[in-house]
Order: C-alpha cells, then sequence, then structure tokens
C-alpha cells in the first residue's frame, strides 16, 4: 500500500521519469493479474505473443523486484535458496558469489551465524593461500558447477533475455523487462515430457530451450523441496522462488541502485526545474518578453 | 582570438597585471567563456555540452573502475564481477560507464545530424568539421576496445569479427590483424593492449575537442539561419548574439540537467537494456555465439560492413577489375570506412551556397530520408540475414546505397538545381522575427 502511495506522488511528482515509471509499474500489474490466474493462462498467453520465434516461449511473471520501485522478497530468496542448494546445486554451481553475500541486506538476508553455517555444509574448498583443502567459510565463494556441462548460475537471470520483439527491436522489453528470470522460470517449467536419444545422450523437449531439445533432466519434481514456511511446491512455484534467487545471484545490489537512481532522478529534476525558470528570467530582455518572476 | 569583435580581458589589479604579463591564462579563459555566440540558437545546439559532460564522465569514471579492474584473461572476468559486488558503489561506477557510452553516442550522432542539417561543416568550418570526424573515429575505436575488457562471450567474438576486417585487406591484411592482436587470435596479449589503449585514448579524444572548440571560436558558431554574424564593429556584433556566459551556459545546463534525468532513469531502472545478455557470459574461445551483434551505436556501420555480399552486382565488377584483389569481405570493409569518409568530405561535396537546410527546400526531404536510412541501417545491423524472410540484405543493401547516393551524387547536384528560399538578412532580423518588438513600449525590468 505505502508503495503504491509513493509510486502515485513519484509518478504525479516526476514528469521526467514519467515514462519509464508508467512502463515498468503497469507491468507489475499486469504480470501479477497474468499469474494470479493459472499458470496455464499464462502459458498459453505468452505462447500467443511469441510470434514465431524459437527463443520466445517465455512466461511473463510477476515478480516483485520488476519496476523502478521492485525490490526483492526475501521470503522468496530464502526459498530459491533452498531449491538451489537441495536440487540445482548438484550439477551447477555460483562460483561468482561470496557465500558472505547471503547476510547482506537487501538479500535473503540469512543471520550471521546460518551463514557461517550453510558455507560449513558446503563442499570443501582448497585454501587459496596453503593450497589445502579445509572446510568452506563465509567468505569464500560458492563452489562451481560439479558437471562440467552444467553452465554456472551466478549470472544466468542477466546472460539470458525473454523478450526481443517486435521485430528484434527489443522494445518490448520495456514493457516486460529484459526476461532474464523469465526464461529461467519458463524453461524449468516448459518441459513437454518427450524424450530423445542423441549420439548415446538423452534430450528433453523444452518448449523455452532454443532448439526444442535440452540436455538437462527436468530438475523440479512436485513437492521435491519442503519450504519451513509452508509455501506452495509445485513446480511453477518453486521455478519462481529459484528464478528470483538467480536475479539476485546476478544482480545482487538491484534495490540500492534503483534508490540511487530514484534520488538522482529526483534531483535533477529539482535541479533542472530551478535552471529552467532561471533560463526564462535570463533570457527575458533578449526576448523582451516581461517575466512573472 | 580572431573572430566575432568583442571586449577582451583587461587585467586590473596588480596581481591579474603581473600574472597577465607571465602568462595571459585569465584572458584565455575570459575569452572562451565570453565569446558572443549567435542569440538564435535551437535546443540542437546543446548537444557539445553533453558531450563534453560525456568525455569527463567516462573519464572520471573509467579512472576508479581501472584501479579495480584487472586486464588479464584468466581474471578480466572475475575483477569486473568484483566491481559489481565488493568495490563501494562499483555497480553504479560500472553502469554509468557502460550506458555513459551510450549516451556518448546518442549525443554524438544528433550533433553530428544537426551539422549535416545546418550545413555546420561549410566554409568556414571544414576543420572544425574535420576534427569533429576524427573525434567520432576515435570514439569508436576507444568504445570498441572498451567492450573487450569485461572479457564475455561478446567481447571476445566481437573483437575477432571487428579484428578479423583488417586481415580482409589483401595482401598485409594478416600481419596488420597479428600486430593488433599480439598474436594469431583474440588472447591475453591483445586484452592488455586494448586495455593500455582504452586508457589512453580518451586523453586523446580530450585533445583534439579543445582543438575542437579552438576552430569554431576562430569562426563563430553556425546557427539556424546559417547567415553569418556581422562583423563590422562590436555594436553590429553585439547585435547579432549574447555571450557565451551566462546566456548558453544556463541553458546548456538546463538541458544538460534534463538528458541526464533520463540517463540516471536508465541506469537506475533498467541499466541492462541496451546491453547484449551475452557478455555475461565469459569469453569462451571454443564456443561462438548464435549471433554475433556489436553495440547499437555501431550498428548502421555493421550494416554497411555486411551489405556488400558477393552476389551483389557493383562487388562482382570490383572483383573483376581488380583481377580478384577486392573480394566481396575486402569490398564490406571499404564500404563501412568510405560511409565514414564521404561524410568527413561533406564540406567539399555540398555544391549549395546556402547553408542551412531551413532554406533548401528539397534538400530537406533527402535530409530527412537520410534520417531514416540511418534508422533502418541501425535495425539492419541488429538482425539476422535470415530475417524477415529473407529481404534483410536487400534492405541493408538498398539502405547502404542510400547512404551513398545522398553524398556522393545529391549534396553536388543540390547546389546546382536546387531553388532556395530567401534567407533572412541578418540574425538578429531572424530572432526579431520570432520575438516581436511589440512590448518595447513597456519599461524593461
Amino acid at each position: 500500500m505505502i508503495r503504491k502511495i509513493v509510486l502515485t506522488t513519484a509518478l504525479s511528482v516526476l514528469a521526467l521519469a514519467a515514462p519509464f515509471a508508467l512502463t515498468a509499474s503497469e507491468t507489475g500489474n499486469v504480470a501479477l493479474s497474468a499469474t494470479e490466474t493459472s499458470h496455464a493462462d499464462a502459458q498459453a498467453a505468452a505462447d500467443q505473443n511469441a510470434g514465431g520465434h524459437a527463443q520466445s516461449h517465455v512466461t511473463d511473471v510477476a515478480f516483485p523486484f520488476e519496476g523502478p520501485f521492485g525490490v526483492y522478497d526475501r521470503n522468496q530468496l530464502q526459498r530459491g535458496l533452498q531449491v538451489y542448494t537441495e536440487v540445482c546445486s548438484a550439477c551447477h554451481g555460483l562460483k561468482y558469489v561470496p557465500i558472505r553475500t547471503l547476510g547482506d541486506k537487501g538479500g535473503p538476508e540469512l543471520p550471521a551465524k546460518q551463514v557461517r553455517a550453510y558455507a560449513a555444509n558446503l563442499a570443501p574448498v582448497d585454501d587459496p593461500e596453503t593450497g589445502e583443502s579445509r572446510d568452506r567459510k563465509a567468505s569464500d565463494f560458492f563452489p562451481k558447477s560439479s558437471d562440467p556441462q552444467a553452465p554456472d548460475l551466478s549470472l544466468m537471470a542477466k546472460a539470458r533475455k525473454g523478450f526481443s520483439g517486435p521485430y528484434g527491436l527489443g522494445v518490448n522489453q520495456l514493457i516486460h523487462g529484459i526476461g532474464g528470470p523469465e526464461y529461467i522460470y519458463s524453461i524449468l517449467t516448459g518441459y513437454t515430457g518427450k524424450t530423445k536419444e542423441q549420439a548415446g545422450k538423452t534430450f528433453y523437449q523444452n518448449r523455452t530451450f532454443p532448439g526444442g531439445w535440452i540436455a538437462m533432466p527436468p530438475p523440479l519434481q512436485k513437492g521435491q523441496v519442503e519450504f519451513a514456511d509452508g509455501s506452495p511446491n509445485d513446480v511453477p512455484h518453486m521455478a519462481k522462488d529459484v528464478a528470483a534467487f538467480l536475479m539476485w545471484t546476478a544482480e545482487p545490489k538491484l534495490d540500492s541502485r534503483k534508490k540511487t537512481g530514484f534520488l538522482a532522478v529526483i534531483f535533477l529534476g529539482i535541479l533542472a526545474t530551478l535552471l529552467y525558470l532561471t533560463n526564462k528570467k535570463l533570457w527575458a530582455p533578449i526576448k523582451r518578453k516581461q517575466t512573472r518572476l | 582570438m580572431s573572430g566575432i569583435p568583442h571586449d577582451h580581458y583587461k587585467p586590473r589589479a596588480g596581481f591579474e597585471k603581473w600574472l597577465h604579463s607571465r602568462l595571459p591564462i585569465v584572458g584565455l579563459l575570459y575569452d572562451t567563456l565570453m565569446i558572443p555566440t549567435p542569440k538564435n540558437l535551437n535546443w540542437m545546439w546543446i548537444w557539445g555540452i553533453v558531450l563534453t559532460f560525456c568525455l569527463a564522465l567516462q573519464i572520471v569514471t573509467g579512472v576508479v573502475l581501472a584501479m579495480h579492474y584487472t586486464p588479464n584473461t584468466k581474471l578480466a572476468f572475475a575483477s569486473v564481477e568484483h566491481i559489481m559486488r565488493d568495490v563501494n558503489g562499483g555497480y553504479m561506477l560500472r553502469y554509468l560507464h557502460a550506458n555513459g557510452a551510450s549516451l556518448f553516442f546518442f549525443a554524438v550522432y544528433l550533433h553530428i545530424f544537426r551539422g549535416l542539417y545546418y550545413g555546420s561543416y561549410k566554409a568556414p568550418r571544414e576543420v572544425t568539421w574535420i576534427i569533429g570526424m576524427l573525434i567520432y573515429l576515435l570514439m569508436m575505436g576507444t568504445a570498441f576496445m572498451g567492450y573487450v575488457l569485461p572479457w564475455g562471450q561478446m567481447s571476445f567474438w566481437g573483437a575477432t569479427v571487428i579484428t578479423g576486417l583488417f586481415g580482409a585487406i589483401p595482401g598485409i591484411g594478416p600481419d596488420i590483424q597479428t600486430w593488433l592482436l599480439g598474436g594469431p587470435a583474440v588472447e591475453n596479449a591483445t586484452l592488455n593492449r586494448f586495455f593500455s589503449l582504452h586508457y589512453l585514448l580518451p586523453f586523446v579524444i580530450a585533445g583534439l575537442v579543445a582543438v575542437h572548440i579552438w576552430a569554431f571560436h576562430t569562426t563563430g558558431n553556425n546557427n539556424p539561419t546559417g547567415v553569418e554574424v556581422r562583423r563590422g564593429s562590436k555594436e553590429e556584433a553585439a547585435k547579432d548574439t549574447v555571450p557565451f556566459w551566462p546566456y548558453y551556459v544556463i541553458k546548456d545546463l538546463f538541458a544538460l540537467a534534463v538528458i541526464l534525468a533520463v540517463f540516471f532513469a536508465i541506469v537506475g531502472f533498467m541499466p541492462n537494456f541496451l546491453g547484449e545478455p551475452d557478455n555475461y557470459i565469459e569469453a569462451n574461445p571454443l564456443m561462438t555465439p548464435a549471433h554475433i551483434v556489436p553495440e547499437w551505436y555501431f550498428l548502421p556501420f555493421y550494416a554497411i560492413l555486411r551489405a556488400f555480399t558477393s552476389d551483389v552486382w557493383i562487388v562482382q565488377i570490383a572483383h573483376f577489375v581488380s583481377f580478384g584483389i577486392i573480394d566481396a569481405k575486402f569490398f564490406g570493409v571499404i564500404a563501412m570506412f568510405g560511409a565514414i569518409l564521404v561524410m568527413a568530405l561533406a564540406p567539399w561535396l555540398d555544391t549549395s551556397s546556402v547553408r542551412s537546410g531551413k532554406y533548401r527546400p528539397s534538400f530537406r526531404w533527402w535530409f530527412w530520408i537520410l534520417v531514416v536510412d540511418f534508422l533502418v541501417l541501425m535495425w539492419a545491423g541488429s538482425q539476422s540475414p535470415d530475417a524477415l524472410g529473407g529481404w534483410m540484405p536487400a534492405i541493408s543493401l538498398l539502405a547502404s546505397a542510400y547512404w551513398f547516393f545522398y553524398f556522393l551524387i545529391l549534396l553536388p547536384l543540390l547546389g546546382v538545381f536546387e531553388r532556395p528560399d530567401p534567407l533572412p538578412a541578418t540574425i538578429e532580423a531572424d530572432f526579431d522575427a520570432h520575438y516581436p518588438a511589440a512590448d518595447l513600449a513597456e519599461p524593461a525590468e
């Protein structure tokens, strides 16, 4: 509610940022209603929008971090961390993410004790100083992918785009966002159940993956992860949570970035107004106009 | 400084006189800041200050980024992540720097097209124009090398493709390519020299900017009418001009504040919108991305590079006439650099005695087609050749052809055949037509 008030006030104050704020906030609302209806509906809508592009079977998901005022949902990030830990981390790594950042503000915000315990539970690390194997500490990084075929997920949410139309102009990103987390969500929920054998390897049909066949077996099954807060643990919900978590691993400073951007725009808006009035008064005698200041 | 007559700095107090007789730096600053500027400049004359700001922004953020960046193929990508995650405000520095490059090119394109429309390149401002083109070339070189530094997939493959252009030069090409790369392929030596040059070139640009400003302060600014400021006497010149300070300083700062508000909204709310997602994947020499696409500001010229394929008749003629030395690839390279060259030669290709497009009825149409052409090329450059049902190469070729047609054929011919509209007698007359002296009877404030 408060966020909505801030949003409307800011919109009326900020003529300059209005185009951005407007598109982003509308996105949130549209997407919200999409997920409130059933997942299948959203998928169908995405398929309709796809327009024949191989990569565009991407569902637009409403994430809390979207729009100029969107921030991460701590509980969602913690659930996503759990999904990553119990499922994804069997093959995938997060080698650019320091474990200590799990306790950072604007992230999952685990208490320091839990962060240390989490680090100690991970695979041991070769100490960079001594070269000897030891338990992982909070100051270390997450392990890298244990399966060499599995890509590192640290930046995955920024390394993929979900939307690129129309005609490859990328204008729809202004409405939907770039769509990295949506891409991850759509991959995880996009399995059709069909498989094929090729060169001795099994491939799984996926609506979102470019080319349609992916080497990763469907990672999520209904009820696979038991959340402490009793949140729903069907595949779409788990996919959404882990996609949000991977957005955080890719962009941990999103909250403070938006705050900085917002302050800068406010400041520049005021500065521009003052300069506009100064300029008007300054030029009035040259333009032989009466000033009303 | 020569040019428009105006009051010069006179040292008054003792210290001022002492310094002025030894180093007339205050006088130089005074004359630069107080230069008489045509009083009818419109909002397209603000891009100079935006560009100066961009250069300063890029240098300041770049110097700090360089303190935390490691130019080594094994460490570069991780060091950028270190900047994004651990350095205080590092994420903001990097996003400002990356999007700052986009603002820089956005402003330079508007600045260049302003010059093309109002004939700012014409005598006596050819040197200003040529130096501007040199700055633009250096900007492209700097931006390209800067894009290689994060060592993502697009960095690596972009560097491979662009340095490969030099390899297309017959005979000495492969040697030049090896010399540029510091080895047979894009590798650590390449990254190191690109980092060094990426740090060096902005200061060369800064020097050229000073010369650019010096040149147009000597000739005086062009203006929307293209009519020169009267220079018979100080009084006459003062009727056409206002001093740069405070009139244009305040106006330009206002424009800058508005543009920066939009810029900061992009940096704050959608910093990766203009970037390519593939560059968040660490460079892998064994895996070629599906589409190698340069940043948006290179796309028009990238489209021209790709437009001339071996099935185009002009390429086949060149191939035949040059006994096979000029193949399609080399032709594309010539076309790409040629596209910038013909633009640089505009002062000598344009035969019209009228500067401003405002008074050239046919020219105006062709100019706006050129603007659309530029945007079409930008879009074409981002598309794969088989997009749009295979019509993409034909669109690129047509758009490239128009670019050359405009500069090489239209500009020379229009000057001969076009009948320009009557020009205002003076800048003052033009200004007064906009701001009539109706309420002069009322006392001025």
